[in-house]
């Protein structure tokens, strides 16, 4: 096949790339510029759009001997992942742009491109299998597994794609980059939102959604407990940062229980009333399978690297419902809900659904 | 494999490449005063006088250096500091809006850092500069001036400027007047007495010569203040040993070069007007950028309505064939081109071209390879871009 490898200047994409090389594949190489003003990042910014990682993609393309350029995706990046971002924290919910980013730029923009040019397929260093039967399983190294943010993607998008680390723990890609030369062996992984290059989110959503003060209410009382500078900064399930001016009668931690943007309200309380048993979700996409036209039993996982939870998951049109057989603590409208069948040979990702409630 | 990017850089001569060998096995710094040395220099001094010869410049007025880039800055810079010195109410630069970055980039260096103020001549819709916009602007200005930069040959779209024209309307004023002639030499005719300018900008590696060797020919009454300090090795306006076996071989080229010029320039020019009737056959809308007449001979530039000029180089880097988009890369990202927009292009139909570029190892076997793989290139590339509108 002829593949389009998306390098983001880290080892696993390195690694993936020189993998789909040794399978056969015709692969060239592509940097994708994320940020508007690559400049501003030069040093020091640990996120995976800087002009160090641009050039850490070009030398691992070098010495894998594949064709490389850099593609400026920033317009579509800052449209599709970074305002979407922003206007979902906006409407109090808690989005996930790794998700985002795959579902509207990797796997659709970059892919429509790479098909309109002439490839077969979009090559990613994504740590999740995606074998020949077509469907999507979590990584062998399960601390590592990203299948959960590809889980989005529908069957026409994962019959683009390919996934050459899904069967590598990271330390054994790390060691095959060594063996391979490829200087990025011992990079440190990106941890943070790339285009949030200090890691303080909700700095950068202030400078986006400016200050609005607001109150923080408790949730059985009605009592104002605290203020804040805008309700849009918080997590459901959130417990630092509250800065509340009064500790709670019985003396328990109080959590985030839900965000009102209209009224710029943050209610509180205590950890039990952040359990929830039922999940309901909007968009499922469905890859696993037969769309179920019955409930059926599988374990579902509701945030990345969040705990799996047997559940019972009906989808109904445009909506999907899990029942949790034990409660969840901290549910966030936003993200989302990934549904799993259980498999030795990996666990199976058998569709998804944005969290509403 | 069909390499058409000469602009970029041209395979070294063979008897330039062998120059370069010979005189590399040789030890020698130019400096010395032994027998060792003054081999060295005798070289050095040698291939000054072949350079000035076949230039039209005197042998003192070759000042070698590392190449294009620095002979542009040092002419921009060197030529502005040593005239503001000496009248500090002379701050202004004149230059063009279609120059190489190795000028556009020194000129707003002195704008930003030196208080310069710049007046940035337009062009035409060919990329032509007109002397009567030089005129009335050293009329106004002239004595604020310290220096006029515009380039001889443009080499993105390789309009070939009217040089002595506007050294003619510089010297009127008594201006100094910089020309970077880096594409021109071996391709046009280019004398530098018979032209007029002050200083001349060459380069080794566009004319089949080494990389990292050029030189700036600089008349010997224009002052420049030095850009690096040290031995003062070269008229104590550029530091540095020197390179024996660089300047021998670029000496080589240069002469073979220009030697060859007319011979070249007929080959080449027929070979490229192959190219573009072939290339308006294989794709009817294409639009042909630069002036048609007053142009380098191995130089092809066109916009691709509808396409990426990244995607079309991509499609056929992958058939083998190199080629530019001309566009120069901020953070790795390709900018529209300046030289473009200068033309009055809007950003799709900057952002759509490619040139292609033949020079002294091009045949027709590369343009047949380019023909064979252009229209599907041009197909894909315009589905490619046909995606840009978010669905
Ligand atoms: C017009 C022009 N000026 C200057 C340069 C820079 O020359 P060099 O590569 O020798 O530094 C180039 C080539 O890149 C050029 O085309």
């Amino acid at each position: 096949m002829k593949v389009l490898a998306a390098m983001s200047g880290g080892v696993d994409s390195a690694v993936a790339a020189a993998r789909a090389v040794d399978a056969g594949h015709d692969v060239t190489g592509v940097h994708l510029a994320l940020s508007r003003n690559p400049q501003t990042f030069r040093t020091g910014a640990r996120g995976c759009c800087t002009l160090e990682d641009s050039r850490d993609a070009r030398r691992a393309a070098d010495v894998i001997g594949i064709p490389f350029y850099v593609w400026d995706m920033a317009e579509r990046f800052h449209a599709d992942v970074v305002d979407d971002f922003v206007a979902e924290y906006a409407a109090g919910r808690t989005p996930n742009p790794c998700l985002r980013c795959n579902e509207k730029i990797k796997f659709a923009a970059v892919l429509d491109r790479a098909v309109a040019l002439g490839f077969d397929a979009v090559v990613t260093g994504h740590h999740a299998r995606l074998g020949p039967d077509g469907l999507l399983r979590r990584s062998v190294d399960l601390a590592k597994d990203q299948s959960y943010v590809l889980a989005v993607l529908t069957r026409a998008q994962l019959d683009r794609a390919v996934f050459p680390l899904g069967d590598a723990t990271k330390a054994e890609v790390r060691a095959e980059a060594a063996r391979r030369d490829l200087a990025v062996a011992e990079k440190p992984d990106s941890h943070d939102i790339c285009f949030i290059a200090d890691g303080d989110t909700r700095g950068f959503l202030a400078g986006r959604l400016g200050e609005t003060p607001g109150k923080v209410v408790d949730a059985s009382t009605g009592a104002v407990v605290g203020s804040h500078t805008g309700a849009y900064a918080y997590t459901v399930g959130q417990r630092r940062g509250l800065h509340l001016d009064r500790p709670a009668p019985d003396g328990r931690p109080r959590y985030v229980l839900s965000i009102t943007p209209k009224t710029n309200t943050v209610t509180v309380g205590p950890a039990e009333a952040l359990e929830v048993s039922l999940v309901r979700a909007t968009r499922p996409v469905w890859t696993g399978g037969d769309l179920p036209d019955t409930p059926i039993g599988c374990e579902v996982q509701l945030r990345a690297h969040g705990d799996v939870v047997p559940a019972t998951v009906r989808v109904d049109g445009d909506g999907l419902t899990a029942e949790l057989r034990r409660p969840v603590r901290g549910v966030a409208a936003g993200q989302a809900v990934v549904a799993y069948r259980p498999d030795p040979a990996g666990d199976v990702v058998l569709g998804s659904a944005t969290i509403t409630g | 494999m069909a390499y058409l990017d000469h602009a970029a850089t041209t395979p070294m001569l063979d008897e330039a490449l062998a120059a370069y060998v010979a005189t590399a096995r040789e030890v020698g710094n130019a400096s010395s005063l032994h027998a060792t040395g003054r081999r060295a220099r005798r070289r050095v001094e040698e291939s000054r006088e072949r350079v000035a010869a076949v230039l039209g410049a005197r042998p003192s007025e070759v000042i070698f250096t590392g190449g294009g880039t620095e002979s542009d800055n040092l002419a921009v810079k060197g030529v502005f500091w040593a005239r503001r010195a000496a009248r500090p109410d002379r701050v202004r630069v004149v230059s063009s809006a279609v120059e190489h970055h190795a000028v556009l980039d020194a000129v707003d260096w002195l704008a930003d850092h030196e208080g310069a103020e710049v007046s940035w001549l337009p062009t035409d819709a060919a990329g032509k500069l007109d002397p009567a916009l030089l005129r009335a602007e050293l009329s106004a200005h002239a004595d604020r001036v310290a220096v006029v930069t515009a380039m001889w040959a443009n080499n993105e779209v390789g309009t070939v400027q009217p040089v002595a024209e506007l050294a003619a309307v510089a010297a009127e004023h008594g201006v100094p007047f910089h020309t970077d002639a880096v594409q021109a030499v071996g391709q046009v005719p280019v004398d530098f007495a018979a032209s007029g300018v002050s200083a001349l900008t060459v380069t080794g590696h566009k004319l089949g010569g080494p990389t990292g060797v050029g030189a700036l020919l600089l008349a010997r009454d224009v002052a420049a203040t030095p850009l690096l300090h040290g031995g003062g090795q070269e008229r104590d306006v550029r530091s540095g040993t020197l390179d024996t076996a660089g300047i021998v071989a670029f000496a080589v080229a240069v002469e073979t070069a220009v030697k060859g010029q007319q011979e070249y320039a007929a080959r080449v020019a027929a070979l490229r007007d192959d190219l573009v009737r072939r290339v308006r056959e294989a794709v009817p809308e294409v639009v042909f950028n630069g002036d048609p007449d007053d142009r380098l001979p191995g130089n092809a530039h066109f916009s691709f309505p509808g396409c990426e000029g990244d995607a079309l180089l991509l499609l056929l880097d992958a058939q083998g064939i190199a080629c530019s988009t001309g566009s120069a890369c901020s953070a790795g990202v390709a900018q529209p081109s300046h030289v473009l927009l200068a033309m009055g292009a809007d950003h799709d139909r900057a952002r759509s071209s490619l040139r292609f570029t033949l020079g002294h190892t091009s045949t027709p076997a590369d343009v047949d390879a380019l023909i064979a793989a252009l229209p599907t290139a041009v197909d894909r590339a315009r589905r490619a871009a046909a995606l840009r509108t978010p669905r």
